[in-house]
């Protein structure tokens, strides 16, 4: 029997497929401008690498800020239940997880069922979001994951006063101008938005294991500043970025049982 | 080079009958600005002459090449002025000012010379903030409230979105009343986000007035939302370069159902005048003359 999830995220689109409430394929894809092409484009793609055809999916659960636009979908869930129910499976420990996305970022704290206990979310301000150092690469005109490996070589602690993403921007052109280096500008940008994640963590509490999920879990310099700002360790599971996805489908697969 | 359509016209004034000379009292005010610089040169307690320029990476430069283009064509020098006040975000780098006042206090000052003492609410939506301020018959402030963490509902918001439509800055306001009826607004807060929203609305096959209207009301919605907190008087002006949007002007007054007080003069030049009116009052008082 198969299961699907699809995490339909800001940027872009996670599929996975379970057998038999086992994790047996996964596909990402892009989201583009127009969310039902894309998740329609994404759903053909990732059953066409599994091998499998649509009638033999017992049941889809979506979820992701576009988790209405899935027409084939049986049921919708929030992120954060998807989340939780995601990480239990992968780290059966975790009790915080941290996930990053490109336009969204919560902490979640569950129990040993997966059940949320408590969570805060950001989606209103890019500030605490991963499209936050997206513009600031832009403004250092570097590739997004150069970002990270610059921000590990870094020799000082430069503040970064401007909160918004905008001002932001103009405050690293200034830097620039200041004959700051890429590397402290990139550590700068780094500290900046793990700040806004670690307050959002202490609001609901910190409990060891600590997960952290999402895309921007594979920002190395973004990982530092935020392990550095918690004073912990943080485990990133493999696949981090299809954590949402799998808690779908393995819901998926609890509805079709 | 591609054409930057956030970026408004630098301009100066100065008044044709007035004569500097004949002044016992000539004051300055200095408003360095995140986005924009004004001078104003006031004569006798008269606006005399004043000029709006965009800020430049640093404030002392920045300062006096707004004062330097308020001075233009008059004849007059720096040391021919009794009194200079700085205010804006820049105040404490503006090395030929005699004094420093916050630019709440000048903007108060200001908008009671420029709507009248009748003036009781203002707001300024400059560059990169946004200010509700209370003030007394006088001027005198009694209570405000600001952002200035988040560029929803400030100039620099409004110059991302001309940008991104390649619409020019001074033609947003008009072309956003084209529409017949106003779209639901752009439902993101952050200004990063309402990019992408446009970017999709515009993808939807919406005509840019279509989107720029969307924008406009959610700016105006920002912003009121800042003013109820605060509290709203009848006798309600504007300031800052935003009040120059009709766009976003005339739905402030539509969702708050008052209208602003109008005046004659350049509402992005408030703070500027309140200094240079603090900087007579100062002179006055102290009979500190240079």
């Amino acid at each position: 029997m198969f299961n699907v999830g699809i995490d339909v995220g800001a940027k872009t689109i996670k599929v996975v497929i379970l057998r038999d409430g086992q994790p047996f394929a996964q596909y990402k894809g892009l989201a583009g401008m127009d969310t039902a092409e894309s998740v329609e484009q994404a759903y053909t793609e990732a059953l066409k690498e599994a091998g499998i055809s649509r009638d033999q999916v017992k049941r889809v659960v979506s979820t992701g800020v576009g988790r209405k636009e899935v027409p084939f979908s049986d049921e919708e869930v929030t992120e954060v239940g998807a989340d939780s129910k995601g990480i239990i499976f992968v780290m059966p420990n975790c009790r915080t997880c941290i996930d990053v996305g490109a336009e969204e970022g919560r902490a979640i704290r569950c129990d040993d069922g997966g059940k949320v206990r408590d969570f805060a979310v950001n989606e209103k301000c890019a500030a605490g979001a991963g499209s936050f150092v997206e513009s600031m690469s832009r403004a250092l005109e570097l590739k997004l994951h150069e970002m990270g490996e610059l921000s590990l070589k870094a020799t000082r602690t430069v503040p970064m006063n401007a909160q918004c993403a905008v001002f932001a921007e103009s405050e690293v052109v200034s830097l620039i101008h200041s004959d700051t280096t890429k590397e402290d500008i990139a550590r700068s940008v780094h500290d900046a938005i793990a700040s806004r994640i670690i307050s959002m963590v202490r609001r609901v509490g910190i409990e060891p294991e600590i997960a952290l999920i999402g895309g921007v879990s594979h920002n190395v310099g973004f990982v530092e500043c935020l392990e550095r700002g918690l004073e912990t360790k943080v485990t990133i599971p493999d696949n981090a970025e299809f954590i949402g996805a799998l808690g779908a489908a393995l819901l998926a697969y609890e509805g079709s049982k | 080079m591609t054409q930057e359509y956030w970026r408004w016209k630098e301009n100066n004034w100065k008044s044709a009958d007035k004569d500097w000379t004949k002044a016992e009292i000539v004051t300055a005010g200095i408003d360095v600005g995140s986005v924009s610089s004004q001078a104003v040169i006031l004569a006798d307690g008269e606006l005399y002459a004043y000029a709006s320029m965009r800020t430049g990476s640093n404030s002392p430069d920045s300062a006096l090449n707004a004062i330097t283009a308020a001075m233009e064509g008059t004849g007059l020098t720096l040391d021919k002025i009794h009194y200079i006040v700085g205010t804006g975000y820049g105040r404490v780098n503006v090395p030929f000012a005699h004094k420093a006042i916050t630019e709440i206090a000048c903007h108060a000052r200001g908008a009671n010379f420029m709507g009248g003492n009748k003036v009781r609410t203002i707001l300024d939506m400059g560059g990169q903030d946004c200010k509700g301020i209370h003030c007394d018959e006088k001027g005198k402030v009694l209570n405000f409230l600001m952002n200035d963490k988040c560029a929803a509902g400030t100039g620099r918001g409004m110059e991302v979105m001309a940008d991104l439509l390649s619409v020019p800055i001074a033609e947003v306001g008009p072309m956003s009343l084209e529409v017949k009826e106003d779209p639901p607004p752009v439902s993101s807060t952050c200004v990063v986000f309402a990019k992408s929203e446009a970017m999709s609305l515009l993808k939807q096959g919406w005509p840019k007035n279509k989107v720029l209207a969307a924008y406009c009301s959610a700016m105006a919605h920002r912003v009121v939302t800042l003013l109820e907190r605060i509290g709203v008087e009848k006798e309600f002006f504007i300031t800052g370069g935003i009040a120059k949007n009709i766009g976003v002007v005339s739905r402030i007054e539509k969702e708050l159902g008052i209208k602003a007080i109008k005046s004659e003069y350049d509402s992005q030049i408030a703070g500027a005048l309140g200094a240079a009116l603090f900087g007579k009052a100062l002179v006055e008082k102290g009979g500190k003359k240079k």
